[in-house]
């Protein structure tokens, strides 16, 4: 096994709102192994967003409870860590790409002068030149001319501002980078090449990254090992290889590759899964997905599965059938 | 601790420096262009100018203060020497707005400056911080808010003796409630943005994120409010100074002008025009300022 970067174990996230309480993550346990590419697939309103915003702890203020869990980087706990400490972390060791280029950056300061102010506050002892120096290093890093930093973030098109976020996230060379659908507001063009420029400068920087996406074509193109969320609960996490290729897999992602068009094959319609997500403020006893699930059994309902690895590697699912096919 | 508050106060400073030169040339030169804007400017500039070199040109007891009873109600070019004509007592009307000018001016502009800064303050960490912060700042400020200006000030005044200084104050700190209740509600609005949240996430701190990503992006309508409470503030001295908590007689100010002229507007009304026009010239000049000092800031308006 290679060295692990971030473990997140059992972690449970809730929303209390004034009407009820919302779960929005029910034991989510992933692990990111340095320099590699984790990504997360579901469908909106599983919780990949929040599982984001959780290791960076920036859940909404007295709206969002981690209430049980580890999130743990390079073996420090980032639940325990202090409000400063944590802030130190966040855009040094870990950083985020946000999902809208067009508003994530702040309309009334230059893009160079929002890319330094990064840079400026984890290097405390850097000064100006050197970070003018590394400001024009970042940019064209991304592929944008370093002239252009004296420039509004209006001034760019959407693919640009998309290049400048990546370049203000990249710019601490962080440990982590969280890219929370970070090409899903681009046009497809725009988007393979932001793909591929952050594919890049992940190999040359040695970045790990959880990818966010509901995009199965991304996920193949870029990620080493694939989570499946589904209602605050990864069903099913392994390699690119296990997830695509694999003999066993959980039900709801059969249903997600069948609600893909093949172009091998041609199929004439697709299949969507039947249904809808569970109401997330009520607690179910059984599988979350046992309701929409084609193969359900009895107990389903009754109990929650656990996480079974179904091969040598890292492939674990949580069914109640993968356990049944391993006994075997 | 210290050690590290000391680091932290050195980026920030270099931060500092390093935005001033291009941030300050870029909003200059765009300024530049706004000629409505250039013309509050250069209004405001000579303003002042004429205000500050009023000695060399007058003798403030001679012209100012002392009592010419055989020259009293000259209008405006009647006698040599009296451009603007002369007052009930025979003081020359042009040397006493100019030496008004001096302590209006002055009220006017500290006064906003003290319930813009109290009032930033509290807004925006009552809408930053939310929740309990939220509510009981903003339930103070309800209770303030609850009480008219002038009795404020009144009070303030009264309680804490009459001086210019108590003066600024007591006005400062009454128009603190509206100013906060405005810079909240913009600051509101700023606040659930991605940028905001984004700057959150590369480790900016809270500070950092109030003073440099969310006020200056909510300032449109603040400075709005700001240019207008100048001119209620000119007012606010006048009527204080009527009941004997302002600035006393035989001092000149334009808001206690404006109120003498008030009894002789019938056969004198140039009395009343002169220090009226002086305190509009004020407000129009700092407004049209505002107005393009907030177009400049905002970069999205460049073309």
């Amino acid at each position: 096994m290679a060295d692990k970067l971030l473990e997140v174990t059992d972690l449970h996230v809730m929303y209390r709102t004034d009407d009820d309480n919302v779960y929005a993550l029910n034991g989510v346990d992933i692990s990111v192994e340095k320099g590699k590419t984790l990504g997360l697939v579901g469908e909106t309103g599983a919780g990949k967003t929040t599982l984001a915003l959780s290791i960076l702890r920036l859940l909404p203020d007295r709206v969002g409870f981690v209430t049980q869990g580890n999130v743990k980087m390079n073996g420090v706990e980032l639940l325990k860590l202090s409000e400063p400490d944590m802030r130190l972390l966040r855009g040094n060791d870990i950083s985020m790409i946000f999902q809208d280029p067009m508003t994530s950056l702040n309309p009334i300061h230059t893009v160079g002068d929002q890319i330094a102010e990064v840079i400026a506050l984890h290097n405390e002892h850097a000064d100006r030149d050197s970070i003018e120096k590394k400001v024009d290093e970042m940019m064209e890093m991304v592929g944008i001319p370093a002239i252009r930093k004296s420039e509004y973030p209006h001034q760019f098109s959407g693919g640009m501002k998309q290049r400048i976020v990546i370049a203000i996230a990249l710019a601490c060379n962080p440990k982590l980078l969280l890219a929370d659908e970070p090409t899903t507001a681009l046009d497809v063009t725009i988007q393979a090449q932001v793909l591929e420029m952050m594919e890049q400068l992940k190999q040359k920087l040695g970045t790990s990254m959880i990818l966010i996406t509901h995009d199965l074509g991304i996920v193949a193109q870029i990620c080493d090992q694939v989570g499946i969320m589904y209602a605050g609960e990864v069903v099913e996490i392994g390699t690119v290889e296990d997830i695509f290729e694999g003999t066993q897999h959980h039900p709801y992602t059969v249903g997600l590759f069948g609600a893909i068009p093949n172009m091998a094959e041609g199929s004439p319609r697709l299949h969507p899964i039947d249904g809808l997500m569970p109401d997330p403020s009520i607690v179910l006893p059984g599988c979350p997905f046992a309701e929409r699930c084609p193969h359900r059994l009895d107990k389903c309902q009754k109990e929650r599965p656990q996480a079974v690895p179904v091969n040598s590697g890292m492939h674990r699912i949580k069914c109640w059938l993968a356990k049944a096919v391993r006994e075997e | 601790m210290t050690a590290e508050n000391a680091q932290k106060i050195s980026v920030e400073n270099r931060l500092r420096q390093y935005k001033k030169k291009s941030q300050m040339r870029t909003i200059w030169n765009r300024l530049k262009k706004n000629r409505l804007a250039i013309f509050g400017l250069a209004l405001f500039l000579v303003m002042l100018a004429v205000v500050s070199t009023a000695d060399i040109y007058y003798n403030y007891e001679q012209d100012a203060i002392a009592q010419h009873l055989s020259l009293r109600f000259k209008g405006p070019g009647q006698t040599a020497g009296h451009p603007l004509g002369t007052d009930q007592y025979g003081r020359d009307v042009l040397a006493r707005v100019i030496y008004g000018g001096r302590i209006s001016m002055f009220v006017g502009l500290a006064t906003i400056c003290v319930s813009l800064s109290l009032g930033s303050l509290i807004g925006a960490t009552a809408a930053y911080y939310g929740g309990k912060v939220d509510n009981i700042l903003m339930r103070i400020m309800d209770v303030f808010l609850a009480i008219p200006n002038i009795l404020m000030a009144i009070t303030l005044v009264a309680a804490f003796g009459t001086s210019l200084l108590n003066l600024i104050l007591a006005m400062g700190l009454a128009g603190t409630p509206k100013m906060s209740r405005i810079v909240r509600s913009s600051v509101l609005s700023i606040i659930g943005t991605d940028y905001i949240e984004a700057a959150r996430a590369y480790g900016t701190s809270d500070m950092r994120i109030i003073f440099r990503h969310i006020l200056p992006n909510a300032m449109g309508p603040i400075l709005v409010q700001a240019t207008q409470t100048v001119a209620r503030s000119v007012i606010t001295v006048s009527s204080l100074s009527f009941i004997g908590l302002g600035i006393s007689e035989p001092t000149p100010e334009w808001g206690a002008m404006l109120s003498a002229a008030k009894s002789q507007l019938r056969y004198h009304p140039y009395l009343a025009i002169s220090p009226g026009i002086a305190i509009v010239m004020v407000v129009v000049s700092l407004t049209l300022l505002g107005d393009g000092l907030r177009d400049a800031m905002d970069p999205r308006l460049k073309n």
